[in-house]
């Protein structure tokens, strides 16, 4: 080989790095694209809804009662004459804000438990795991309505609840990634360098095992919602004056019969912001190659 | 093997002593008190009522006389039904649940089993694609979406099934059933799918193949027991899944269920059903994930050699 090909090469190496290839391979994955494109425009929506909603939250017009689409009311009408659209569009707020934020208390605590875990090793470590393995093996879908039930139907309690049940997979990840992370060269020169642990779980570590972490997170967020949405569908969840898309359903599978586009729409929205959150995580597992490393 | 299954029954009481520990103390510190919505209550009649269900007693004494009911069998009365125990509503309900998880269960485990199956045998093409993105919409499209949707065009639109009921008019076992299986037809045929690609690999595959077995003997004689293991310890979460499902289902067709029971018990704010039942599921999925761990086990042999050596 001449020396010039070795230059090109390398010049061709640095150009391009885990995250510029990780975008790179996920570019060619339209479905992932697709379901990335959704994201962003439901999102964009959620949060300038109350200035660009087409009617006021709380607006009623009992004369006009349901009524489907039409050019005034896009999506239709539900029997108190509220607009569907403006019903979705806040509901998808709470939908939206239930699935990232319990999703980041997932986050927090599933990172900090695995890494710690995974990072001292011996018999803290099989302490710990050992809690995963018993909180893994309760039936959550029972406690969280148990939770519900005793704590009243609060907002910032099912936030916690569901984080609560979400962290468990998160911390495994965490850990297995943290036992072979910690076994690197770098990892060891960092020891030697006299770091602390903390620091040197924030510094190397964690952006190291950054790929998983992402793609769990993204698949986490879907199975939030839903579990939000089944809530909410069963009365145990979101609360009238406040709307999501479970309760929206719900109130649309009540009177599907006569106005079964008030089922349909909200049923819509909640399904493809799911498809969306599933291909995205599938083609980012792709995209940064995960399976592999996984375990 | 015995080792393993000795193992695994060791963690269970823990976790179903943490279950009934966790949900007794967590229904006594719920805000007010059982009684206290009759306000024409008498005194004395109120102090006898909580002789009855020993709520004067301290929690600690509670606790123990709970689990000493629990030894026995009794898993307590009911403070809304008053005359009917929690054991009297679960005979009624367990059987209707046990049925319909059975058949939703069916249901998963031969589409998904078989779309699995089939998209495997030839991956990348449309025979895999096809079935793999029925399965995606299967697992986006939630229990509580799809039932309405299918009442609505099977039971209002088509008029072909009844729309709610259980086991009164012939057919109306059929869109619960479906309703309640198809999200896990759908995992299981991406479990299955993923589980046969990786089988197909193996050696043991090639010399099958190459002892000229034909492809179909192949793959039932061979590559099933293999690629169906993760379908299998797929089973015992599944079905704490088809437990909560079943709330749903049960909800939406009127199906006199245990289910339907847990949530009403929920609405109502009756205590010791929900304490009761909330025990009784949990032992339930924690027995249930012991049986498929060890059926998962059986079908593996490398696990099994795994677990004699240690």
């Amino acid at each position: 080989m001449s020396d010039a090909s070795i230059t090109d090469i390398a010049q061709a190496e640095q150009g391009t790095s885990l995250w510029h290839d990780a975008w790179l391979r996920l570019r060619r994955n339209r479905l992932a694209l697709f379901g990335l494109g959704v994201l962003v425009l439901f999102i964009t929506i959620a949060l300038i809804t109350p200035w660009i909603a087409p009617y006021g939250y709380a607006e009623q017009n009992l004369d006009l009662g349901a009524s489907g689409p039409s050019a005034a009311h896009w999506l239709g009408t539900d029997i108190f004459g509220r607009d569907l659209l403006t019903q979705i569009m806040y509901g998808g707020r709470v939908s939206l804000a239930v699935g990232f934020i319990a999703t980041a208390v997932a986050l927090l605590i599933g990172v900090t438990w695995g890494a710690v875990a995974g990072y001292a090793g011996g018999r803290v470590d099989a302490v710990m795991m050992r809690l995963v393995d018993i909180l893994y093996a309760l039936p959550f879908m029972i406690f969280i309505v148990l939770l519900m039930v005793v704590f009243g139907r609060n907002l910032l309690l099912l936030f916690l609840a569901i984080g609560a049940v979400e962290w468990l997979t998160m911390a495994r990840i965490m850990r297995s990634q943290v036992q072979t992370l910690r076994q690197q060269e770098f990892v060891e020169a960092a020891v030697s360098l006299g770091l602390s642990p903390t620091t040197i779980i924030r510094r190397h570590v964690i952006p190291n095992a950054l790929g998983p972490i992402i793609v769990y997170t993204t698949l986490t967020i879907p199975s939030v919602m839903l579990l939000e949405a089944f809530l909410s569908f069963l009365g145990l969840g979101i609360q009238p004056p406040q709307t999501s898309w479970g309760l929206l359903i719900s109130y649309g599978a009540e009177t599907m019969e006569e106005y079964p586009w008030l089922l349909l729409f909200p049923g819509l929205a909640l399904t493809l912001t799911l498809f969306s959150l599933n291909f995205l995580g599938d083609g980012l597992r792709d995209a940064l190659d995960v399976r592999g490393s996984r375990d | 093997m015995w080792r393993f299954i000795a193992y695994r029954l060791l963690q269970a009481v823990p976790v179903i002593l943490a279950v009934i520990t966790v949900t007794f103390f967590l229904v006594r510190v719920a805000p007010g008190g059982p009684f206290d919505s009759e306000k024409a209550v008498v005194p004395e009649v109120k102090a006898a009522l909580e002789a009855q269900y020993r709520l004067d007693q301290p929690l600690l004494t509670q606790y123990a006389a709970y689990l000493g009911d629990l030894a026995q069998g009794e898993l307590g009365p009911s403070f809304k039904y008053p005359g009917r125990s929690v054991n009297e509503l679960i005979a009624a309900g367990l059987p209707v649940t046990a049925e319909l998880g059975l058949y939703a269960l069916l249901v998963a485990m031969v589409i998904g089993g078989l779309a699995g199956v089939i998209a495997s045998l030839k991956p990348n093409t449309a025979q895999d694609y096809l079935p793999m993105s029925a399965a995606m919409i299967g697992i986006c499209m939630p229990s509580f979406l799809l039932g309405p949707l299918l009442v609505l065009v099977f039971g209002i639109y088509l008029d072909w099934l009844p729309v709610s009921g259980w086991g009164d008019i012939p057919g109306d076992k059929i869109l619960p059933a479906i309703t309640l299986g198809s999200t896990y037809a759908a995992y299981i045929a991406r479990l299955s799918r993923a589980g046969m690609l990786e089988v197909m690999t193996q050696d043991y595959i090639r010399t099958a193949r190459a002892k000229g077995l034909p492809e179909w003997q192949v793959v039932t004689r061979h590559a099933l027991r293999g690629g169906l293991i993760p379908v299998v310890a797929f089973l015992g979460p599944a079905f704490a899944g088809l437990l909560s499902g079943s709330f749903v289902v049960e909800t939406i067709f009127q199906i006199p269920g245990l289910g339907r029971f847990y949530v009403q018990a929920a609405f109502n704010r009756d205590y010791t059903m929900i304490l009761g039942t909330t025990v009784f599921l949990s032992t339930l999925i924690v027995l249930f994930n012991l049986l498929s761990d060890i059926l998962a086990a059986w079908m593996n042999p490398r696990l099994r050699t795994q677990f004699s050596e240690h």
